[in-house]
């Protein structure tokens, strides 16, 4: 399929110069990037060029509405010296962490328990995962009522089982209040990996198992040489995507607690809204982002190389 | 006493946890559904075993869509989630298909680009965009939200469908091709056709990713009319200190409505995109 040909054997002018321009797409790198730029022209205008400007934002003392003077690192500095800040950011790690190992934990548990033979399973398996696909604003409204203050359901059956004497303040207590948001996240991610662990679960064959067990390998011995090294990978994996959104949560945190009381759910990605939405000031609203970069972008440069080996 | 031992072990090991997963994933549901057709009475009483209905009244969904603009934010909704979705579906093919199959240079870059901006969280970038949104003077429109929402679904469109377009034979494209078949043709005759799990699973996805986005739509859309119904229920059944649970909870299960429908036709293909990533085949 080399050029000269087919315009030789089209003399036609038009006709040539379309049966050209055709071959020319015709070419590997030519109708790759005809057909990558659209996407990689939007991602570089709607993903990279925010990314930057919000870079430059954080240099800024910019309110709304206004034209922004350049300040440095001053907005940084502010930060460093503000104990809200470091509350925010002690904040954002205890909730990624505990929720992670609850998800994790909790999410082993369920694939284990979803893997053996049952009737009806595929449909056990299609309502476990509902809580992760219904919008997590509707459902975190769901849990709302049911940690209400007066109305609680939760607090209504420890009352009545009598196993406590008076109602908790699930969101009015600093202490509670990180728990509810830690126990709701949970509740949100726990089926992704419940689901995703089961997939690598039903990819070990049950030979394996029986030949094990024949040489006779305790079922722990059984979970700790057949089970966790074929669950590891998909482990590292899903784990690198939930520290990755749950870090940035903001949805669940600003619908349950609005980051309160005091501050104490207050997690980044709330905190930065609260800054340079609500209050309007962008410039320290998007130093607040930023600080979110170091902790993130490990993670993600971890995970790009990982998915690349792949 | 054999079988009774087994049974009691399969009592342990699987009846019980099940429940307790069961119940506890679903709970929040059965919830919703029942606050949702409790009249005030007995929503607003601590003295009413709250765990049944009494009375049932659908009186919240009738305020829900006399009081409210709830018809118009469902309808936005699926319009931007329909759009956004196609877009992303396309856009998400046309940059997977290259990565996946052909050799250029810069391919190495553009992939790694892609997995980095599937993997940049929106709190990340929120600030900048409300700004740049500003400036384009797009606030309050649909076409804010619609040009943004790709910027969280074009990268995992394209990241889950690479795993699809590797999977084809590269024989069957260059039978295609020595047959006369253009690149084109062959990736949209050939290869597509044999991919279309992947691309359900993508488009399913992506759909539910839209119905799901809140952050920019929170910002980018603060009049009723152009609502989605996520914020909607947020900035208008929740006035102030006041909350209306029966509307709330009205508004929240039939929002879920639409994603749990195509969902429950295309469980496989969902579970499969949520694995794409992490089980290698």
């Amino acid at each position: 399929m080399a050029v000269g040909p087919a315009s030789v054997a089209r003399p036609a002018p038009l006709a040539g110069r379309a049966a050209s321009r055709r071959s020319l797409l015709e070419r590997e790198s030519v109708f790759s990037w005809v057909m990558l730029a659209p996407g990689v022209l939007f991602l570089l205008a709607f993903v990279a060029y925010p990314f930057f400007y919000g870079i430059f934002l954080s240099m800024q003392d910019r309110r709304v509405a206004s034209a922004g003077t350049f300040v440095g690192l001053a907005n940084f500095v502010a930060q460093a010296h503000d104990a809200v800040f470091w509350q925010v950011t002690r904040n954002t790690f205890v909730y990624t962490i505990v929720a992670t190992l609850l998800k994790m934990v909790g999410g082993l548990a369920m694939a284990l328990v979803i893997n053996q033979q049952f009737r009806g399973r595929n449909l056990a398996r299609a309502f476990l995962l509902l809580p992760f696909i219904v919008p997590t604003v509707l459902s975190t409204v769901a849990w709302m009522w049911i940690l209400d203050p007066t109305f609680s359901v939760i607090n209504w059956s420890l009352l009545h089982s009598g196993l406590v004497t008076q109602n908790f303040s699930w969101l009015g207590n600093a202490t509670l209040a990180m728990v509810s948001i830690i126990m709701v996240n949970t509740w949100r991610g726990l089926p992704f990996y419940g689901i995703t662990l089961l997939a690598g679960l039903q990819t070990i064959s049950p030979d394996l198992y029986e030949a094990a067990a024949i040489d006779g390998a305790s079922v722990t011995q059984r979970f700790r040489f057949i089970t966790l090294p074929v669950l590891k990978p998909i482990l590292i994996i899903v784990t690198m995507f939930s520290v990755i959104f749950t870090f940035s949560d903001f949805q669940l945190p600003y619908i349950l607690t609005h980051g309160g009381p005091a501050n104490a759910t207050h997690v980044f990605a709330t905190y930065a809204f609260d800054i340079g939405m609500s209050a309007g000031v962008l410039g320290m609203g998007a130093a607040v982002a930023l600080a979110m970069l170091p902790a993130l972008g490990a993670l993600i440069v971890a995970l790009t190389l990982y998915l690349r080996r792949e | 006493m054999v079988g009774g031992r087994a049974l009691g072990g399969r009592i342990l090991r699987l009846y019980l946890p099940l429940t307790f997963f069961l119940v506890a994933m679903l709970f929040p549901f059965y919830w919703m559904a029942i606050t949702s057709i409790k009249p005030n009475r007995e929503l607003y009483s601590q003295r009413v075993m709250p765990l049944i209905v009494h009375q049932p009244t659908f009186k919240h969904y009738v305020d829900l869509f006399e009081q409210t603009n709830f018809l118009t934010w469902t309808y936005n909704t699926m319009l931007i989630a329909v759009v956004t979705t196609v877009v992303s579906l396309v856009l998400g093919v046309m940059i997977a298909y290259p990565l996946a199959r052909l050799n250029f240079p810069g391919a190495a870059v553009v992939a790694i680009g892609v997995a980095a901006t599937y993997l940049v969280p929106q709190p990340l970038l929120f600030i900048p965009m409300a700004d740049i949104i500003n400036r384009l003077d797009l606030g309050n429109t649909l076409s804010a939200v619609m040009l943004t929402y790709p910027t969280l679904l074009i990268p995992f469109c394209a990241w889950l469908l690479m795993g699809y377009f590797k999977s084809v034979p590269r024989e069957l494209e260059e039978a295609a091709r020595i047959d006369g078949a253009s690149r084109l043709q062959a990736m949209l005759r050939v290869v597509l056709p044999l991919c279309t799990p992947g691309l359900l699973s993508a488009g399913i996805f992506a759909f539910t990713l839209a119905q799901n986005e809140f952050l920019y739509a929170l910002i980018f859309l603060t009049k009723s009319e152009v609502r989605t119904v996520p914020v909607g229920a947020i900035t208008e059944l929740i006035r102030g200190d006041v909350f209306y649970w029966g509307q709330l909870m009205a508004a929240a299960l039939l929002g879920s409505v639409p994603v749990a429908i195509i969902y429950s036709f295309f469980v496989d293909y969902y579970v499969a995109g949520l694995t794409a990533g992490s089980v290698k085949n």
